[in-house]
């Protein structure tokens, strides 16, 4: 599990009592960040009507977020746009540094997942409260049920709705350190079965590497859909 | 022989399993709580300052650029089609001026068709009237001709005779009453020949 191990670089530097030294994590994170940032700086510099590749990266990515959220969350999660952009990309980037050998990553730690799933959960609930005041409880209090069945539904709904940060980051953070883990695995029978039966785990190993390259994109969309939807919930009462 | 090799396989798996995590017994980096506040101390700044600059320079930028693609697009469509619209009246105006001078060509040809059959026809009267006189004229001739012709017969008859008679018996006979013989012969002669 060394590749999970989060370490210092540079000098400890210390915000009162609290420890926040730059670590590998850190510098992923601002690795992600700057990437998605020179990408996207680059791509929507050029204002060519014919686009060239970097500019319809950009465009695309812009326009594929832009449809999931009219798809799932509707008109009214436009202003919202910008946030879930950026959540998408800087997950899918976090994913996809990882898959390379020696990188960290970030999206790994359930921390990390945790901090973005609790921000999500909190927000959606503030603007759901926001939109609809009181009768935003009306979601854990679904139409058409039997009187008799009613407190029953309410409490799962009232606990389904509170588990929604721990299964949103539970998903990202399992999926990539299992995925990653998976790797390691198979990497180690290669060395131990050595040069006469390392070639199955091996030819095992780069099929993983593939999957799990598009489980790195689909965790990320996922993550943002699920967000989506949560704040879909939150602006369109359908209960 | 099969099965022996799936289990001895899966029983060199299982090894090979266990050596590689021998060494690591550390349990799992992500629940160790050193590092956490430093996690999310650099995840607030990085994604912040992502969020922050995305919103503000980048997004607004591609969304632009978007609108002004699709604006452009839907301007040069709007273009295309009233060219197209006015190439199709073009088109029109100019097979209507090919039918109009298809109808005049037809109309000249016409008139002038008629034109000359009108000149036909009045020559070919005028001539008819010509020949019409002429034969009016020459037929009169021929009657009159005819008339006369008669008249000197008998005449010629008429003295013929008379130096006739003269000759056979030396005297001389009324020239008119041999005229009027000659004349009743003559009738005789057309009434049987009449008849």
């Amino acid at each position: 599990m060394y590749q999970f191990n989060v370490y210092r670089i540079g000098p400890e530097i210390k915000l009162g009592a609290v420890d926040i030294s730059f670590t590998n994590a850190s510098l992923f994170m601002v690795i992600s960040s700057l990437a998605i940032l020179i990408i996207f700086n680059l791509g929507a510099k050029k204002k060519a009507l014919i686009p060239d590749k970097l500019q319809l990266l950009s465009e695309l990515s812009y326009s594929f977020v832009a449809k999931m959220i009219s798809d799932t969350a509707g008109s009214k999660a436009k202003p919202y746009f910008s946030f879930i952009f950026s959540l998408f990309m800087f997950v899918l980037f976090c994913n996809m540094f990882g898959m390379i050998p020696y990188a960290f990553t970030v999206t790994s730690h359930i921390i990390v997942t945790f901090v973005l799933a609790a921000f999500i959960f909190i927000g959606v609930t503030i603007i759901g409260f926001m939109k609809h005041g009181l009768g935003y409880l009306k979601l854990f209090v679904p139409s058409g049920v039997p009187m008799v069945l009613l407190p029953l539904i309410v409490v799962i709904e009232i606990i389904s709705y509170l588990s929604r940060p721990i299964s949103l980051s539970v998903r990202l953070f399992a999926n990539m350190m299992a995925g990653h883990t998976m790797m390691k695995v198979f990497g180690g029978f290669v060395i131990s079965l050595g040069i006469v039966g390392g070639w199955l785990p091996l030819s095992f190993s780069v099929a993983l590497t593939g999957l799990e390259i598009l489980v790195a994109f689909l965790q990320a969309y996922v993550f943002a859909i699920l967000t989506c939807i949560y704040l879909n919930d939150a602006l369109n009462l359908h209960h | 022989m099969l099965k022996k090799i799936v289990i001895l396989l899966f029983v060199t798996c299982f090894a090979c399993f266990n050596t590689v995590f021998a060494a690591e017994s550390g349990g799992m980096p992500q629940l160790n709580p050193e590092f956490w506040i430093s996690q999310i101390f650099w995840l607030i700044i990085t994604f912040g300052i992502l969020f922050i600059v995305l919103t503000k320079v980048i997004l607004p930028k591609i969304s632009d650029n978007l609108e002004t693609r699709k604006s452009q697009i839907l301007e040069n469509i709007e273009t295309a089609d009233k060219q197209k619209e006015e190439s199709q009246k073009k088109i029109d105006e100019y097979e209507k001026i090919i039918l109009d001078s298809k109808l005049k060509a037809k109309s000249y040809f016409n008139e002038a068709r008629e034109k000359i059959l009108d000149d036909i026809n009045k020559k070919r009267a005028a001539l008819e009237k010509d020949l019409d006189e002429e034969i009016g004229e020459v037929e009169k001739e021929l009657s009159d001709l005819k008339n006369k012709s008669g008249e000197k017969i008998n005449k010629i008859a008429a003295e013929t005779s008379a130096e006739l008679i003269k000759e056979l018996i030396g005297e001389e006979v009324n020239s008119s009453s041999i005229a009027a013989i000659v004349e009743d012969q003559s009738k005789l002669n057309k009434e049987r020949k009449d008849v």
